[in-house]
């Protein structure tokens, strides 16, 4: 089975403290350390545990500058078998709608089975994986927590539903599919494993390469970030301030005082 | 001389001459044995290099204390010396059993030189040492049969009770004394009938009462027992050669060997493969132990030599606190595996992957390397190297949980485990009061100074750990140390990376580290961080300068004066020190810490039952904090259970992973009340005058 899984370099929410830039219209990305999306990690570990079952090639594909390469790197570290990066500086400022698009045009180069995504990214809006299939024009499952390949023609996937309900679908090939996390267990990427495929060679594929339309994506988006802030603190929510100890010491007073301790 | 005919003139159906026998026995003995072997070493052939045999007269040393000396053996006091008796009895009469076997073919056959006094001197004492072994025999079968301590038991999971076999080998033992003994004896009663007086045997040992017994018996019947006899311990002398490599009875054999080539730098981890350098590891095909022939030929020698003692996991803490590691079986799943991929005939099947075989992964990973197995094993297992060789396999599998995944990652990206920025590392030094009163300097931008404070990061980003490298800088001032630290230059000292078996990540880590530190231009360096301090003692080989822990500098400077401290603040509340694995066990600095602490003038000392190289482990350091293991308790309650049975109101320890354990075990044990725990650096810190 040839699978793709489309991945993401975002900053890491664990390892980072997040402030904004001088303009305030973005974090200050200075001193950031990035990773791989967390859910696109489970998105590659279940191509590669669904090749290692039944046979095939995981492609991973992002759409981003040369430091995303190193996103590549790692899941190729994983176990994926290659890795294309799209970029062009045209891409730049793309929203969904302009990122679906490239991965779009990169896809349509060939005959991928099963298409992967994150169910979301850590600063995403979870909506890239629907609009590629739209554009595809295939089937499409979001929020999979779950896949059985039944046949060459037809999988069934999991959804977990709001409330810890679990719905099971039939879906035919080729289908993209939004993975979420708790799926499987991603495997450990080590030192070695990212020095191993450092040298492999990541072909890199610009607009021109992909016969795309510089008008919709990039600074053409139609969807543009005008600002982005930590909100105000609103009407009964209060920081407690001070060491560790003090805060806790803090809550408990207020739990007691609202009495939700006694 | 004799009136009974020998076994070498002995004619069995009156054609059948008895030397005859007396070759046969031992060519097929010694035969059978050559071929077990044989096959016994064919593993071991396969297997992963060792080092080189180096430093041979520290080894032969070792074998004085460890394996003549017997050393550890009486930490188990019954058992250790039942086993002293049968192993001295062993040694003494093997020239005994050798010559029997020769007598067999040639009578009145004498060892050379102990035809005079000395031969006198030696009959005197073998005839004791069996009469001592079979009596250790009977003790042993005692215990094993009918007392059963809970250390023998063979959980179910891990098949059968292992009693038969010792009880059996312990019935060999028996018949090689009593057909030896009935020998002798027979032969001094006829000796008696003919001439009036016998060869003088040992008053109260076996042979002495046996020829009391046999006063009576007729001459036919006496040359009976002297033959069956002599051929009952042929056979049972050859038959027991051949069965010591079937099972744990091997180390009989083996042991001596495995104390030989035993580790010698107590701290240390052996490298990925011996004989490839750091720089030559990125071309290994594969890392670690994940298959049976991935082990060393040494660690399988350790398989081999295992007694099934159980003192490894009676001493275990992650087995008392029922986490799915039992060192002892560690051991013998591995070597039953060798038995069972390497049979005595036929042909040797290919390995799998441990996994898929006998270990499971959080066995693997239950492990805190605490090291308390490796202090107890009388025959000097080794079994940290094999967990991290294990680990290392796991690693470069993708085998590592979640919980470890994340301050792996973060360790790669931040230098340390809670994913914290760099630039905090130092944020510690700003406390408003702290500042107020020492002012730590940070070696950048070719700032020097004499000694190098290596932090390490818990005790740089813990808010409650903090307090550690407050004190412990508060006391470097006032000793009067010229000192600084390396701020965000500093990274983690990945003793735990490399534990937990990410050595690539280890070497990135100390190659920062080593690189920053001799930049500094320091000439010693610090810790209050026992994992830090093994990590730059034993671990970084190649950054030269002396490293101390703060227990050793306030010891120094309490005596040359420097630091004078007021007498206890609290001379009501008992104190008991909890000896640090890495501090105690691994660098062996008990005195130190004990000493800093008597030398508060009023405090009220005690001891746990478990100290020094027995202490109790209180749950493991560095990244075994992140790690989730099924567990029935946590092992800082049973050591905050010990404490409190001692008697004390306030453990003090000397590293800050026991401290946060320790801390949480007196929450989890309900114990807040009565019990608070402190590091060495905050009490002496509190009494500096």
């Amino acid at each position: 089975m040839e699978i793709l899984v489309c991945v993401k370099r975002v900053p890491d929410t664990a390892e980072n403290e997040f402030e904004l830039n001088s303009e305030g219209n973005d974090l200050d990305r200075d001193d950031l350390v990035y990773s791989v999306n967390e859910w696109d990690n489970y998105a590659v570990e279940e191509a590669i545990q669904i090749v290692d079952k039944i046979g095939g090639n995981v492609t991973v594909v992002t759409v981003g500058d040369d430091e995303s390469e190193e996103v590549l790197r790692r899941e190729m570290a994983m176990g994926a078998n290659q890795g294309v990066l799209l970029s062009d500086d045209a891409f730049e400022g793309s929203d969904g709608k302009g990122i679906a698009s490239i991965l779009k045009a990169g896809v349509e180069k060939k005959n991928y089975d099963l298409i992967l995504t994150g169910a979301q990214a850590d600063e995403g809006a979870g909506q890239v994986g629907g609009m590629l299939a739209a554009m595809l024009d295939i089937p499409y499952a979001s929020l999979v927590n779950k896949i059985d390949i039944k046949d060459d023609k037809k999988i069934v996937v999991g959804r977990e539903i709001e409330g810890g309900n679990q719905e099971m679908n039939e879906i035919e090939l080729p289908c993209v599919l939004s993975i979420q996390t708790g799926i499987n267990e991603p495997r450990y990427v080590g030192i070695r494993g990212i020095r191993k495929v450092a040298k492999v060679k990541i072909p890199v594929k610009s607009a021109s390469d992909l016969g795309l339309d510089t008008a919709s994506i990039g600074s053409g988006a139609k969807v543009k970030r005008v600002d982005y802030f930590v909100p105000d603190i609103g009407d009964g929510a209060e920081m407690l301030e001070g060491s560790t100890d003090e805060i806790i010491e803090k809550l408990i007073e207020k739990l007691k005082a609202k009495g939700g301790l006694s | 001389m004799t009136s009974l005919i020998g076994p070498a003139n002995f004619k069995f159906f009156g054609f059948l001459p008895g030397f005859f026998l007396s070759i046969l026995i031992p060519v097929i003995g010694i035969g059978i044995f050559i071929y077990i072997m044989a096959r016994r070493l064919a593993p071991l052939v396969r297997a992963a290099p060792n080092h080189k045999i180096d430093r041979v007269f520290e080894r032969i040393i070792n074998l004085f204390k460890l394996w003549l000396g017997q050393k550890k053996q009486p930490r188990y006091k019954t058992a250790g010396i039942i086993h002293i008796i049968i192993f001295f009895g062993f040694l003494i009469l093997s020239i005994r059993s050798i010559s029997l076997v020769i007598i067999g073919v040639s009578q009145g056959f004498v060892v050379p030189g102990f035809d005079g006094i000395i031969g006198d001197i030696y009959n005197f004492l073998k005839d004791y040492a069996a009469t001592a072994v079979f009596i250790a025999c009977i003790a042993a079968a005692i215990i094993r049969g009918i007392i059963k301590p809970e250390r023998y038991k063979v959980p179910a999971k891990y098949g059968k009770d292992h009693t038969s076999e010792a009880i059996l080998v312990l019935g060999f033992i028996s018949i090689l004394m009593i057909s030896e003994s009935l020998f002798e004896g027979s032969n001094a009663v006829a000796e008696f009938h003919s001439t009036g007086h016998s060869e003088f045997l040992a008053p109260l040992s076996l042979g002495w009462i046996f020829k009391s017994l046999l006063m009576d018996v007729s001459q036919s019947y006496l040359q009976g027992i002297y033959i069956g006899m002599y051929y009952l311990h042929d056979i049972t002398f050859f038959f027991f050669l051949c069965f010591l490599p079937l099972g744990k009875h091997f180390h009989v054999i083996t042991s001596i060997f495995n104390v030989f080539f035993i580790k010698l730098d107590k701290g240390t981890v052996k490298p990925v493969r011996y004989g490839v350098s750091n720089e030559e590891l990125d071309d290994l095909e594969s890392f670690g132990v994940k298959k049976l022939e991935d082990f060393t030929w040494k660690q399988m020698l350790n398989f081999y030599s295992c007694a099934d003692c159980g003192r490894c996991s009676d001493k275990c803490p992650a087995n008392a606190v029922g986490r799915p590691l039992s060192p002892r079986f560690i051991t013998i799943k591995a070597r039953d595996l060798i038995f069972e991929n390497y049979p005595l005939s036929g042909k040797i099947y290919k390995s799998k992957f441990l996994f898929d075989d006998i270990y499971s992964e959080d066995e693997i990973w239950s492990c805190t390397t605490c090291g308390a197995c490796e202090e107890e094993c009388p025959v000097g297992n080794e079994y940290i190297d094999k967990i991290v060789d294990i680990r290392r396999g796991m690693v470069d599998e993708g085998m590592v949980p979640q919980s470890l995944q994340k301050p792996l990652k973060a360790l790669e990206k931040r230098g340390n485990p809670y994913g914290t920025m760099e630039k905090k590392r130092a944020d510690w030094i700003k406390d408003k009061e702290f500042a107020e009163q020492c002012n730590v300097k940070i070696l950048e931008k070719g700032k020097t100074a004499d000694t190098l404070y290596f932090v390490d990061s818990i005790t740089s980003f813990d808010d409650n750990i903090q307090n550690i490298a407050r004190s412990t800088s508060k006391i470097l001032t006032r000793a009067g140390i010229d000192f600084g630290i390396l701020g965000k230059k500093e990274k983690d000292s990945g003793h735990e990376v490399l534990r937990f078996g990410e050595e690539m990540l280890f070497q990135d880590l100390k190659e920062q580290n080593i690189e920053e530190i001799l930049e500094s231009n320091v000439k010693n360096i610090v810790t209050a961080d026992p994992h830090a301090y093994n990590a730059l003692k034993n671990d970084y080989k190649d950054c030269s300068l002396p490293v101390k822990h703060i227990s050793q500098v306030i010891v120094e400077k309490i005596k040359s004066g420097a630091l004078t401290l007021k007498p206890a603040l609290e001379p009501d509340k008992i104190y008991v020190y909890h000896d640090p694995c890495y501090l105690g066990r691994h660098n062996e600095i008990y005195e130190d810490p004990r000493q800093a602490l008597d030398a508060i003038k009023g405090l009220k000392r005690i001891e746990m039952k478990k100290s020094r190289d027995d202490s109790f482990c209180c749950g493991g350091g560095g990244l075994m904090l992140f790690y989730e293991p099924e567990e029935d308790t946590r092992m800082g309650v049973l050591r905050v259970n010990m404490a409190h049975e001692a008697g004390a109101d306030v453990i003090v320890t000397a590293c800050p992973f026991c401290l946060v354990n320790i801390q949480d075990a007196i929450k989890v044990a309900g114990k807040e009340e009565e019990m608070e725990a402190l590091d060495l650096a905050q009490l002496i810190e509190q009494h500096l005058i």
